[in-house]
Order: C-alpha cells, then structure tokens, then sequence
C-alpha cells in the first residue's frame, strides 16, 4: 500500500518556489493498477517519481506498506529502490549491453550470485517473450520489444511495485495494446502493485482498476476506472474521456436540437451490457427509441455501454423507471 | 637534374643521421608510452569528478566544480612550452632531471591529463540521462553508476578523446624539443632549425605524420568496434 499524506514539491526557480504538485492524499492499494493522468506539466511525472524518490518531496509523508520513505537515508532509499520496479517512456537500457545483460543488471547491481543471475534472466526473457533476443543490443530491437526488455529488468529483483513512466507513449496502437496486455497479466500473475501515469485515457480504460486525475498540480478526481470514465466530474477530466471516445460534445448537442422526444444517457455495466433490455422496455412501454450516439466496449475486464438515445410517444416516465429498475444508469439529457 | 637537385637536397641524410632519425622517433614513442597512461590514469578520474560535481542530476557540488574547473582551465591555457619551462623545478624535483625523455614525463602529463579530464567530462555528458536515472531507479551507488554505467555506456567517446589526447601528446613532445627532451621535435629543432637542415625537418615531418595517421586510424577502429547505438 501507497500512501500520500499532504506530499508535495516545488522547484526553485530563479529565488521563487514553482509549485509541480500541490498537496494532495492519495492511498493506493496492494495489487491493484493505479493510473494517473494528466496532460504534460500536469505533475504526473513528478508525483511518479516521489514514489521512488527519484524527486525529493518538499514537505508531507510518503508511506509504503506502513514505512515512512520520506525519512530514509541513502542505504535505506538504495534498499527501497530494489523493491520497487521502474519502466519508462524512452526505455532507458544500457546500449552497451546486450538484452540479457540489461535484464541481468540490477541483480548485478544487488550482489546476487552469478548462477542465480543466468537463471532468474531466462525465466524473465521467457515471461515477456524474447528469449531469441537475448543476445541482441537494445539498437537492434523494435520499440515494443525494447520495452519489454525493459519489463523484463524491472521486474528482475521481484519488486512489489511496478511504475510505469509513460511506458507506452512511445509505441504505436498495436504495440502498446500487446504491452497493455502483458503489465496486466503481470499484475494478475504475481499480483504486483502497478503504478503508471499516462496523457492517454485509452491506456487507463484498459488497464487501470482505479484513477486519479491530476490538472495544473492538483489532483482533481480519484476513483474507480469505470466510475471516472462513464460519470466523469470534472471538466479536466470529462475533456480526456471526450478526446478517447473522439467526441465533440459541442456539436453533438447542436446535433440533437432537430430530434424530437426526451434524450437520455443510458450507462450499462457488467453483464447488463448484453440484456436485450433497450427493445424488452420499449414493447412494454410503447416507448420509440432513437439510438443517438453510443459506445459498447470494456473497461479492463468489465464489459459496459453508453448509448445516447432519444424516446418519444408512448409512457416514457414508463421506460425511464423500468431502466433504473434494471441497473442501467440514467442520465436526462433533455426533458 | 631533377635527381641531382634531389639528392643535393638529401644531401644530410646519411646513415648515421638515419640512425639518429631512428632514435629520435624511438624517443618520441617512449615519451607517449610514458606519458599516455599517467595522462588516462589521472584525465579519466578528474574528468568523472568533474561531470559528477557538475550535474544537477548527481552530485553537484558547485564550489568543488568550481575549483576543479578553474585548476583544468588553468593548466589548459597556458601555452605548453611555457607550461614545461614552468615546470622545470617540479621536473627536477621529481625526476632528477629536466632533460630527455625521464624529463619529459611530468609536464607531459600535467598538461595532457587536464586536457583529456575535459574530454571525459564531455564524453560523460553525453551519456543518456535516462539512462542514468534508470540506473538510480534501481538502487545503484554512485560507484556502481560509474563503474558499470557511465564508463561502459561513454566507452566509444572516451576512447575518441583518448586518441584527440595521444595526438596532443605527439604535439607537446615535440615542443619539448625546444628545452632539450630528444625526439623527433628535438631532432627537428636542432638539424632542421638551427642548422637549416631542411631534409632532416622533412623526414621527421613524414615520420609524425605517419605516427598520427596509424594511432587515429587505431582510435576510430576501436571507436567502431565499441558503438552499439
């Protein structure tokens, strides 16, 4: 477990304090994907790097599981570092080093016995698949691979956290899916508390159990994934889910002046999503509908639909009651 | 005529001054066999001592940067054969003499090993800070980050810079000349200077020439060999 108690930072620059993070509490579980978004300069950066210290807070308490990290000297914070893994947007390997060599190193690094070494090295290139590579440089890998090396070393010395410094925001959509995939079979396989930050709300639908969002150093929305994403509160953070979904509200709702009849936001979640439940409502209630806009997709595992639609004739006080009496969550858009 | 005006021109070049040409260059290469290490052994520590208290990223140490700085600065920019005449009493002191290749050795070093100290700093900056922060990111000491992280990862670029230095040493031996340190600047000086022996200048000229070519072609081989980008 992760705990911010009032952690902030500030940089000085030319004699005046700068704040990158106001102070902000924050807890985040064991064994769960935590993401943070934010658009660049928003401080996910700096809030990523208070966790292994890699930036020296300016006041408040960083806890993990229980331990005061903030009031560790150097032996201690070298200590702390071999737990926590750390993977990066540009990779960072040592171009020196061949793949092996680079997963090799913080047990290097750790004094572990040479044998040991050779052994953890295969079990780990065959976890993230490059067991042909691993006599490769890092020059001659493709970006995906590359970070998958990277994986592969943070997670040598068999580390309870794994964070994520735009892991993939330098990889193309097919890439970063298959690296998607494998930090999330990571976190369930050896259930591996994950941190990552990200400018892309894509990456946090895929992966993330819970979300914090964070605008100009503050952190303005924490909770869970499917939460955040279909209920979004605010502005900041209903702008990241408009730019995934590639919605433009605005002209959406010019769009809508020409229909006719009540509009509503219907939000299905879990096993809802496939309940013939549109067409059950609108025979019962002689209800027409209109599907407007609408999305079916899933949140990391679970599978939800929002569907914009518009309901005319018929009882529709009727049909708006018997989707609330079905789980859906309902949102009038215009009465 | 063309042969007789040559071989007028080659007229000093005798057997015995071909030995004395032979010895000369041997002098020269035992100055830089004696003087190359010494300059790397002491360049590649003062140069990571210099990146490390330089970068905000590591141990900055403004007022140790400062001074080491201002004592390669120093040392760099004073002219080397002022820097030799300057040096004479610490030759004597150290060496017994100021003369020949022994005398040579102590300002050789001393104003190569500065130079070559920039140049690891240099070679050092260009080590990926990614890469750096990664190596902290997992725990490492500084030892640890210099040793298995910034020497191997900026290898091409101090061997690079290690060549740039060989080839000022070539230069600095043969401004050693002028205070009697043998050589082929020795060599030059006396025959080719004083006497106007110019076919003898010649000859050193070809010789150092050579020297240089076959020590950077060495270099960039090696530099080749090392690049992994």
């Amino acid at each position: 477990m992760i705990e911010f108690q009032r952690l902030h930072k500030s940089y000085a620059v030319g004699g005046r304090a700068i704040a990158a993070l106001q102070p902000l509490d924050l807890t985040i579980e064991a064994g769960e994907v935590f993401g943070i978004i934010g658009h660049s300069g928003a401080g996910k950066s700096t809030l990523i790097r208070l966790i292994n210290r890699l930036e020296e807070p300016t006041g408040g308490r960083l806890l993990i599981n229980g331990e005061d990290v903030t009031a560790l000297d150097a032996e201690g914070l070298r200590v702390l570092r071999r737990k926590i893994g750390m993977i990066f947007q540009h990779f960072n390997l040592l171009s020196s080093r061949t793949v092996a060599a680079n997963v090799a190193f913080p047990l290097e690094l750790a004094g572990t016995p040479r044998a040991e070494i050779d052994a953890r090295v295969d079990e780990l290139l065959h976890t993230v698949g490059l067991e042909a590579h691993a006599n490769k440089y890092p020059a001659q890998l493709s970006g995906g691979q590359k970070q998958r090396v990277g994986i592969a070393r943070a997670l040598a010395t068999r580390p309870q956290i794994l964070l994520c410094d735009e892991a993939t925001s330098a990889l193309d959509p097919q890439t970063t899916a298959s690296v998607l995939k494998l930090l999330g079979r990571i976190n369930r396989e050896l259930g591996l508390t994950i941190v990552l930050i990200t400018h892309e709300m894509d990456v946090i639908r895929r992966v993330c159990d819970r979300v914090a969002v964070l605008d100009a150093g503050h952190l303005v929305e924490t909770g869970p994934v499917t939460e955040v994403f279909l209920h979004p509160q605010h502005p900041t953070t209903r702008r990241f889910v408009n730019e995934s979904e590639q919605v433009d509200e605005g002209e959406l709702h010019k769009d809508f002046e020409a229909v006719a009849g009540r509009i509503v936001r219907l939000t299905f979640l879990g096993a809802d999503t496939y309940e013939p439940l549109l067409g059950r409502i609108a025979r019962e209630t002689g209800v027409d509908y209109n599907i407007l806009s609408g999305r079916i997709d899933r949140i990391k595992d679970t599978p939800y639909g929002q569907l914009t639609v518009s309901l005319v004739g018929g009882d529709v006080q009727a049909a708006q009651a018997g989707f609330v009496a079905a789980g859906v969550h309902l949102e009038e858009l215009r009465r | 005529m063309i042969l007789a005006t040559a071989g007028g021109f080659f007229r000093h070049l005798d057997a015995g001054k071909w030995a004395d040409i032979g010895q000369a260059t041997l002098d020269t290469l035992l100055m830089l066999g004696g003087s190359l290490p010494l300059t790397l052994l002491i360049g590649l520590p003062l140069g990571v001592l210099l990146f490390l208290t330089g970068s905000p990223q590591l141990h900055r140490r403004p007022v140790l940067y400062g001074s080491l700085a201002l004592l390669v600065n120093l040392l760099r920019s004073v002219p080397f054969i002022i820097l030799m005449i300057v040096l004479i009493p610490l030759t004597l002191w150290m060496m017994g003499t100021s003369l020949g290749v022994r005398g040579a050795i102590v300002p050789l070093v001393i104003g190569a090993a500065p130079f070559y100290a920039r140049l690891v700093e240099t070679a050092l900056r260009e080590v990926d800070r990614g890469v750096i922060e990664a190596t902290q990111a997992m725990g490492a000491t500084t030892w640890q980050l210099v040793t298995r992280v910034l020497l191997p990862e900026a290898r091409p670029g101090l061997i690079a810079g290690a060549t740039v230095t060989v080839i000022a040493l070539i230069g600095f031996t043969a401004m050693g000349g002028a205070i009697g340190s043998g050589g082929l600047g020795d060599l030059a000086f006396r025959d080719g200077y004083q006497r106007s022996h110019t076919d003898v200048a010649l000859v050193t000229v070809v010789v150092l020439l050579v020297l240089v070519q076959l020590l950077q072609m060495l270099g960039d081989r090696l530099v080749t060999h090392y690049s992994r980008k």
